[in-house]
C-alpha cells in the first residue's frame, strides 16, 4: 500500500530493471557463447557474473545475449562485445574475474582490456 | 423569468426563456406538427415530425433539430416551412404510416385519430416506403382495455403516462429497433399485470393502439330485446364531456340533451348515477361516523374509484381494511335497480338490464367483478364509456345539437348538488362533509362550499372541526387524485408522518371528469387547455344551480330508505350495497413466496 | 527482485488466446522448468503485439526474436535451441524480421516501421496482470504528478494544450470537454470510460484493455481529479471477457497498492472505479444510451442538450471518454503536451490506433501518427491486398463511415480530411476491399447491422434504415429500379438530418458514400441486373465454358437438375431452373464453370 509518491518512485526504480530487457534498441551488446563447448568450458558462471554486474552497476543500456557456437571452440568461454560506433571485440578464455574487469574497464570506462582479447592471443 | 426574442418564419416573438421553439411557434400562430409530444408527460422528441431549421445569431444549427425540446435562445431564427423541413416531415410521416395498420374506415378512432388528422394536414398522398410491417399483436383479454400493436406508432405517450404520471408503469418498450413493441413485461396480457384499467393510456394514445373494449352491440341487443327492461344510469362526469363528441367546447354542460338523447335511443328508464351518489353518501357517511365513534379502522378511504381499488389491492393491500365497504355509486345503482325498482315496477329482476354510461374504463372491469352481484344477479350488466355513448347517439341518427333539454325519469333520477360533485376531485369529500356536518351538528348548515377540497392540487389537506358526542373534534381529511400521488400520501400514512380520519382517492388526475372513458382531447389542445379544470367547472356549476345540495335532503333517497332500506348500514343495505376486496398478486410468478422474500429484503 | 536473463513474452490478447496461446505459455513454463531454467528465464503473458495476422506471437528478449504462427509443438525446440543454447530458431521466425542472418529490431520490421506505438506502448511489453510492470514503465507517476504538483485546472489546461481529440469517433477536444464539467457544482460527478466498442471489426479498445488496463484506470483518476469526480465506471461490452477479467485484476491490484481508493498519495483525493457490463447493444456505445444502461434503464438515446458534462449519469455532471483517448492521458501529463504534439498534425495531434482488416495481408492492430497517408497504411504497413488483387476501396469508421477510393489514397489520415471525403475516422476500424468486393453489398452489410442495432426510439432511424435495407435487398436481388436509387438517396438525407442520435445520423453514410463513388456499380445492378464484382448471387449466372470435357459430374450434383449434358459433350445450364447454389462449380474438376 503506497501512501506517497516517493514510495511509487522507489517501486518503479526497482521494477524497471527487470523490464529493461524488453527493449532491443540498446546501445551495447555482450554476446556470450553458450553452446555445448562454451558451457563445458565454464560459460555459465561467466554469464551469471555478467548479469549480476550489469544489474549491480545499473548499466541500463547494456544487453547480455547468449548465442550458440561462435566457432573457435578451443578459446571458449568466449564473449563478444558490440559497442555502437566501435569494432567488435572478442574476449577469450573468460572467467568470472575477467568478466568483472571487462565490465569495469571496457564497458564502463571505455578501455578495451587488450590482454584478454583474441587479438593478443593470436599475436603470441 | 427573462424574455428572449426569436424569429419564427420571419415573425418576431418575445417569449419566456424557458420556452421551447414549439411553444414559441404557437405564440407566433404557427402549429408545428407533432405526434409523440404530450406536454409535461412525454417530451422525448422521438417522432421527429416537429423538426425545423434553426440558426442562432446567423450560425446554422447542425441537422434539423426537434422543436419540442429545443429551447429558445436570444437571436434564434427558426424556419418551419423550408423545402428541407417539408421533405423531412413528409418522409418521417410516410415512414410511420408505412408501418401502420391503415384500416381507418373501420377503426375506432376514425375521426379522432391524431395520425389521421396529421396525414390530412400534411397532404400525404403517397406512401413511398412499403415493405415489412411489425408483428401485429391484439390483446383483447381484459374487460376494459384493448392493446393493438398494429396501430402503434411507438410514440411512448402511454408509457410515460402510466409510469410517470400515474406512477404505475405496466407498459414499456420491448424488443429493439424495428421489432420494438410496446407491451407489458414478459409479453403478458394487460389482464395479467397490475393494470388498474384507469384508461389514462387510452387518453394518451394518439391512435387506436390502445382503446376501450366496446360494448355498444351488447347495449343495442338489450334495447332491441322486447322482453328486457333496460335502465340506463349516467355518471356525473359524463354530462361535462359528452358535448365534446358533438363539437361543443370542452366542459360544456349538456345534461338535458344527454337525457333527451338517451330517451330517443330506446332506453326504458333514463336514470342518474347521481341518485346513488347521494345514496353512497348516506351509507358511507354513516359508516364513517360509526368508525369514528366506535374505534373502527381509520383513516377511512373512499371506494368509488375502481382504479384506486385495484391499485390498493395490488400495491397497498395493507390498506384494504381502511377502505369503505360501500360499493361505488355505479354498483349501488344496479343493486337498487334490480331489487327496489324491480319490486316497485312489478317486474322480474332477471328481466332488468342495467346499463351505465361512465367516464371510466375501469368501470367495465368493476361491473364484472365476481362479488358485484346479489343472489346471483349482477348489479350492473353493461358499462359503456362517454365515447361509446357518443357513437350510439350518432348511430341513432339523432341531431344532438337540436335536442331540447329533458329531465331524468322519477324514481331513481333525482339528485342533489352533492351527488353531481362526485365527478371531480374533492367532490366526494365535499358531498360527505355536507351531510356529516349536518348530522354531527344537528343543524342545517348554510355554509356548504368546502373550497379547501376543490381544485387540482394533487394532495389537498384540511381539518374540519365538528362536534362528536358533544366534544369538538378535529377531523383531518385528505383528498388526492392520481395514483402516483396516492402512493406518496399512503407512504406518509404508513410511516406515521401523517394522520387522517377520512381520505378521498381518485385514480385519475382531476377525478372522473378526466377518466379514461371521456372524450379524446388531442395533444395539441392539451398544450393550452386543462380539461381537468374545464370539465370540473361544469359540475360545480350544476351544483350551484341545484336547489337541493345535500345528499340527505334528496327526497327520492329518503323514500328509498323509508320504503326499502330502512336505515343505512343495516341488514338490507349491507347485503346489497356493501362489498369486500382482496389482495391481488402482480405478475403471477411461479415462486411468489421467494419473490416476496427477496422484495422485502431489498427494501 | 529476481534477475532473469531472458524474457519469453507470449501474446495473451483475445486473437492469439483463441488460437491457444494460453497452452503455448503453459508449455513454455513446463519445458523451462524441466530444463531447470526457470530461475533464469521469465515467461509472461502480454498484450496484443498488433500483427494479428501472424498470431499466436511469442517474442523472446533480449534478442527480440519475433516468433510468429506459434504452436505448442514448436515450443520444445525453441526452449532447447534458443533459450538453452542461444541459437535462435530462424525457421520459426517471422520472415520480415530477418535481414539475411541478422535479426532486425522490431522497429525495423516493415509492419512496425511506420508505426508509433503511443497508446499501445505497453501492449506486447508488459504483463497486464502485474501492476509492478506497469509501474516500472512510469505507471501512476502521472497521477502522482497531477495530484501533488498540479491543480485540477492545470491538468485541464495541459490536456487542452495537447490538442487530444476523442478517439471514439467524435473527435471532440478532450480538454475542452473536461473544461465543461469542471465548473459545474454537484455533490457527485462521474467519469465513465466507454469500452463498448461496437463497430464490427474494431478491436483497438479491446487490445488496450487487455494489454494495458492500468493506463485507462490511471487516466480515469486523473480525469476525476481534473473535474472533481470521485467515482468512475468502465462500461465494457460483455463480449470482452478477457478485458473484463484484466480490468478487475487491475482495479484490485491498484486498490491494494493504494493507487485507487481513498486519499491517493496522501493528497486528499478519492477515486473509485467499478466495471459495468454491456448487454449486447451497439447503441449503448452512444453516450446517452450508455448512461441509461448504467442507470438500469433501456439503452435508448436521449436528446442533447442537456449534455452529459452538465447533466449525465443520474443527472450529475459526467465525462465520458473512449478507452484509447484515455490511454494517452498519463503520457501527456508525464511527458508534456508538446511531446504529444510532436506526433501527428496541427489539428489532429498524436497517434491513432487502427484495426486493419479485410482484404489486406497484414491484418491486425496498427498505431500511426495522424497525418500518415492512407497509402502508407495500406501498402507499407498492411502489405497490400493478398493474392495480387487490386485495391478498390477502404471503409473507415465502420457502419458510421464511408469508403475512400484509389483516387483519394494519398489523403492523410486525420479527423477533418476524412470527413471532407464523406467518411469519418470513427473509432478506428479500417476494412480494405479489393476488386472482388461489391460495393452495393458492402453498403447492405453495414446497413443490415445498423437496422439490427437501432434502439427504435425515433422514426427516421427505426423505420427509415429498415426501408433503406429493403431497397438495397431488392437491388442486390435484381429487383431494383432507378426510382429506388432516388428514394434511397432521399431517405438517406432525411435519416441523416432528423435522427435523434449519432447511430441514426451516421447510418446512411456507407450508402451515401458508395453511391457517390461507385454509382456505376449501383446502376449495373439496377439497369443491367449485373453485379460487376461477381458477388450478388441473384445476379450471377453460372455458365459452362468450352473447357467442359463432358464428364457429367456437375449434372449429378445439381440439386434441381438444371444441367443438361451427355457424356463427352459440352453441358449446358438451364438458367430458368438454376438456383445459383454453386455446387456445379465446386464439383467441376476442369474449372469449366464460371460465374458472371
Amino acid at each position: 500500500m503506497m501512501k506517497t509518491l516517493e514510495e511509487l518512485k522507489k517501486l518503479r526504480d526497482e521494477s524497471k530493471k527487470n523490464m529493461e530487457m524488453r527493449d532491443t534498441d540498446k546501445k551495447t551488446r555482450i554476446v556470450v557463447g553458450m553452446a555445448t563447448c562454451g558451457i563445458s568450458a565454464g560459460a555459465r558462471p561467466v554469464l551469471q557474473t555478467l548479469i549480476e554486474e550489469v544489474d549491480e552497476k545499473n548499466l541500463s543500456d547494456v544487453q547480455i545475449v547468449q548465442t550458440g557456437c561462435i566457432g573457435i571452440c578451443r578459446y571458449e568461454p568466449i564473449i563478444e562485445v558490440y559497442k555502437p560506433g566501435e569494432e567488435k571485440v572478442t574476449y577469450i578464455f573468460v572467467d568470472s574475474r575477467k568478466a568483472k574487469r571487462i565490465i569495469d574497464e571496457h564497458i564502463i570506462k571505455g578501455k578495451v582490456v587488450n590482454e584478454y582479447t583474441i587479438g593478443s592471443e593470436e599475436k603470441r | 423569468m427573462e424574455k428572449v426574442n426569436v424569429k419564427i418564419n420571419n415573425i418576431n416573438v418575445q417569449v419566456p426563456e424557458d420556452y421551447t421553439v414549439l411553444m414559441a411557434a404557437r405564440d407566433a400562430g404557427i402549429d408545428i406538427p407533432t405526434l409523440c409530444y404530450l406536454k409535461d408527460i412525454n417530451e422525448v422528441a422521438a417522432c421527429r415530425l416537429c423538426v425545423v431549421e434553426a440558426s442562432v445569431n446567423g450560425v446554422p444549427m447542425r441537422n434539423l433539430p426537434a422543436s419540442c425540446v429545443l429551447k429558445v435562445q436570444e437571436g434564434m431564427e427558426v424556419k418551419t416551412n423550408t423545402k428541407r423541413v417539408r421533405n423531412a416531415v413528409r418522409s418521417n410521416l410516410e415512414l410511420i404510416l408505412a408501418n401502420h395498420n391503415r384500416e381507418c374506415l373501420t377503426c375506432q378512432r376514425n375521426g379522432t385519430c391524431e395520425l389521421q388528422s396529421l396525414s390530412d394536414e400534411m397532404g400525404i398522398s403517397d406512401i413511398r416506403y412499403n415493405g415489412e410491417q411489425r408483428r401485429w399483436t391484439i390483446d383483447e383479454v381484459s374487460n376494459s382495455i384493448v392493446r393493438d400493436s398494429s396501430k402503434c406508432i411507438l410514440c411512448g405517450r402511454c408509457i410515460s403516462t402510466c409510469r410517470d404520471m400515474q406512477g404505475i408503469g405496466i407498459l414499456d418498450f420491448t424488443g429493439r429497433g424495428f421489432e420494438t413493441e410496446i407491451a407489458p413485461a414478459f409479453d403478458y396480457s394487460m389482464n395479467d399485470v397490475p393494470c388498474i384499467y384507469c384508461g389514462q393510456c387510452i387518453q394518451a394514445c394518439p391512435v387506436a393502439a390502445l382503446r376501450e373494449k366496446t360494448n355498444i352491440d351488447d347495449v343495442w341487443a338489450a334495447v332491441d330485446d322486447p322482453d328486457k327492461i333496460v335502465i340506463v344510469q349516467t355518471a356525473p362526469a359524463v354530462r361535462a364531456s359528452l358535448g365534446e363528441e358533438f363539437g361543443y367546447p370542452i366542459g360544456t354542460r349538456v345534461t338535458g340533451k344527454m337525457v333527451a338523447a338517451l330517451r330517443r335511443m330506446g332506453f326504458d328508464k333514463v336514470y342518474d348515477t347521481n341518485f346513488t351518489a347521494d345514496l353512497t353518501i348516506m351509507e358511507e357517511g354513516t359508516e364513517f361516523l360509526n368508525r369514528v365513534k366506535n374505534g373502527g379502522k381509520l383513516p377511512m378511504i373512499t371506494s368509488c374509484s375502481p382504479g384506486w381499488i385495484r391499485f390498493c389491492e395490488f400495491n397497498y393491500p395493507e390498506f384494504i381494511d381502511n377502505l369503505s365497504t360501500c360499493k361505488s355509486p355505479q354498483q349501488m345503482f344496479g343493486a337498487i335497480a334490480k331489487s327496489y325498482y324491480a319490486e316497485k315496477a312489478g317486474v322480474d329482476s332477471k328481466d332488468v338490464v342495467v346499463v351505465s354510461v361512465m367516464p371510466c374504463t375501469s368501470k367495465k372491469n368493476e361491473a364484472a367483478r365476481p362479488e358485484m352481484e346479489v343472489d346471483r344477479i349482477r348489479d350492473v350488466d353493461i358499462s359503456i364509456t362517454t365515447r361509446e355513448l357518443g357513437t350510439m347517439i350518432k348511430q341513432t341518427g339523432i341531431k344532438f345539437q337540436n335536442l331540447e333539454d329533458e329531465e331524468f325519469d322519477r324514481g331513481m333520477g333525482e339528485y342533489t348538488g352533492a351527488g353531481v360533485l362526485f365527478g371531480a376531485t374533492g367532490g366526494v369529500m365535499e358531498a360527505a362533509l355536507r351531510t356529516v356536518a349536518d348530522i354531527l351538528t344537528g343543524e342545517q348548515l348554510e355554509d356548504i362550499e368546502y373550497k379547501q377540497v376543490r381544485g387540482i392540487e394533487y394532495i389537498k389537506e384540511a381539518t374540519v372541526t365538528l362536534p362528536i358526542d358533544g366534544k369538538d373534534t378535529d377531523i383531518n381529511i385528505a383528498v388526492v387524485h392520481g395514483t402516483k400521488h396516492i402512493a406518496e400520501l399512503l407512504e406518509d400514512v404508513k410511516s406515521g408522518k401523517k394522520d387522517y380520519h377520512f381520505i378521498e382517492f381518485m385514480a385519475c388526475e382531476g377525478g372522473c371528469v378526466n377518466g379514461g372513458g371521456q372524450s379524446h382531447v388531442s395533444a395539441k389542445t392539451r398544450m393550452y387547455l386543462d380539461r381537468r379544470v374545464e370539465r370540473a367547472k361544469a359540475l360545480y356549476e350544476e351544483d350551484s344551480k341545484k336547489e337541493i345540495r345535500k345528499s340527505h335532503h334528496n327526497p327520492e333517497i329518503k323514500k328509498l330508505y323509508e320504503e326499502f332500506l330502512r336505515k343505512p348500514n343495516q341488514e338490507i343495505s349491507h347485503k346489497i350495497l356493501h362489498t369486500r376486496y382482496e389482495r391481488k398478486t402482480s405478475y403471477d410468478l411461479k415462486n411468489q413466496e421467494e419473490y416476496d422474500k427477496l422484495k422485502d429484503s431489498i427494501k | 527482485m529476481a534477475i532473469y536473463r531472458a524474457h519469453v513474452l507470449v501474446c495473451g490478447g483475445t486473437g492469439c488466446a483463441s488460437s491457444n496461446s494460453a497452452k503455448i505459455k503453459e508449455k513454455f513454463e513446463e519445458k523451462i522448468k524441466e530444463m531447470d531454467l526457470h530461475k533464469e528465464v521469465q515467461v509472461i503473458s502480454t498484450g496484443c503485439f498488433g500483427l494479428c495476422e501472424e498470431g499466436p506471437i511469442v517474442v523472446i528478449y533480449p534478442e527480440g526474436a519475433f516468433y510468429n504462427k506459434m504452436t505448442v509443438e514448436k515450443v520444445d525446440k525453441i526452449v532447447e535451441e534458443h533459450i538453452y543454447k542461444g541459437r535462435i530458431v530462424k525457421d520459426f521466425l517471422y520472415e520480415d524480421s530477418l535481414d539475411e542472418d541478422l535479426i532486425k529490431s522490431l522497429s525495423e520490421v516493415g509492419f512496425y516501421k511506420k508505426q508509433r506505438r503511443v497508446s499501445l506502448r505497453n501492449c506486447g511489453i508488459i504483463n497486464p496482470e502485474d501492476i509492478k510492470e506497469y509501474i516500472a514503465q512510469d505507471g501512476y507517476m502521472a497521477l502522482g504528478k497531477a495530484l501533488i504538483e498540479m491543480t485540477p485546472q492545470e491538468v485541464i489546461e495541459t490536456v487542452k494544450k495537447s490538442g487530444l481529440r476523442g478517439r471514439g469517433g467524435g473527435g471532440f477536444p478532450t480538454g475542452v470537454k473536461w473544461g465543461f464539467a469542471a465548473p459545474n457544482e454537484a455533490d457527485q460527478k462521474y467519469i465513465i470510460c466507454n469500452a463498448d466498442e461496437g463497430d464490427p471489426g474494431a478491436f483497438m479498445d479491446r487490445s488496450i484493455l487487455e494489454g494495458d488496463p492500468h493506463a485507462v484506470l490511471e487516466a480515469m483518476a486523473i480525469a476525476g481529479y481534473a473535474i472533481g469526480a470521485t467515482k468512475g465506471y468502465v462500461y465494457v461490452r460483455a463480449e470482452y471477457p478477457i478485458a473484463v477479467k484484466r480490468l478487475e485484476i487491475a482495479i484490485d491490484q491498484a486498490k491494494k497498492e493504494g493507487l485507487l481508493g481513498k486519499d491517493i498519495f496522501g493528497s486528499g483525493f478519492d477515486f473509485e472505479v467499478e466495471v459495468r457490463l454491456g448487454a449486447g447493444a451497439f447503441v449503448c456505445g452512444e453516450e446517452t444510451a450508455l448512461i441509461a444502461s448504467i442507470e438500469g434503464k433501456r439503452g435508448m438515446s436521449r436528446n442533447k442538450p442537456p449534455f452529459p458534462a452538465n447533466e449525465g449519469l443520474w443527472g450529475k455532471p459526467t465525462i465520458i471518454n473512449n478507452v484509447e483517448t484515455l490511454s494517452n492521458v498519463p503520457q501527456i501529463i508525464n511527458k508534456g503536451p508538446e511531446w504529444f504534439r510532436g506526433y501527428g498534425t496541427d489539428k489532429s495531434p498524436g497517434t491513432k490506433v487502427f484495426a486493419l482488416g479485410g482484404k489486406i495481408n497484414n491484418t491486425g492492430l496498427v498505431e500511426i501518427p495522424m497525418g500518415t497517408p492512407l497509402k502508407e497504411v495500406i501498402y507499407d504497413i498492411g502489405g497490400g491486398c493478398p493474392d495480387g488483387k487490386e485495391f478498390k476501396a477502404v471503409q473507415t469508421g465502420g457502419p458510421s463511415g464511408g469508403c475512400i477510393t484509389k483516387d483519394d489514397i494519398d489523403t492523410p489520415i486525420d479527423f477533418d480530411s476524412l470527413v471532407e471525403l464523406g467518411s469519418m475516422m470513427g473509432s478506428g476500424g479500417m476494412i480494405v476491399m479489393d476488386e472482388d468486393n461489391c460495393m452495393v453489398d458492402v453498403a447492405r452489410f453495414f446497413l443490415d447491422f445498423t437496422v439490427d442495432e437501432s434502439c427504435g426510439k425515433c422514426s427516421p432511424c427505426r423505420e427509415g434504415t429498415k426501408r433503406m435495407l429493403e431497397i438495397l435487398n431488392r437491388i442486390v436481388e435484381g429487383k431494383g429500379t432507378l426510382e429506388d436509387l432516388d428514394n434511397l438517396e432521399e431517405l438517406a438525407e432525411n435519416i441523416k438530418n432528423t435522427s435523434l442520435c449519432g447511430l441514426g445520423q451516421t447510418a446512411p453514410n456507407p450508402v451515401l458514400s458508395t453511391l457517390k463513388y461507385f454509382r456505376e456499380e449501383y446502376e449495373a445492378h439496377v439497369l443491367h441486373k449485373k453485379c460487376p464484382a461477381g458477388v450478388c448471387q441473384a445476379l450471377l449466372n453460372y455458365k459452362i465454358t468450352e473447357n467442359c470435357r463432358g464428364c457429367t459430374r456437375c449434372v449429378k450434383v445439381c440439386p434441381v437438375n438444371a444441367i443438361e449434358g451427355k457424356v463427352k459433350e459440352i453441358h449446358e445450364i438451364d438458367q430458368a431452373v438454376c438456383i445459383k447454389c454453386g455446387a456445379c462449380m465446386e464439383a467441376c474438376p476442369f474449372d469449366a464453370i464460371i460465374r458472371k
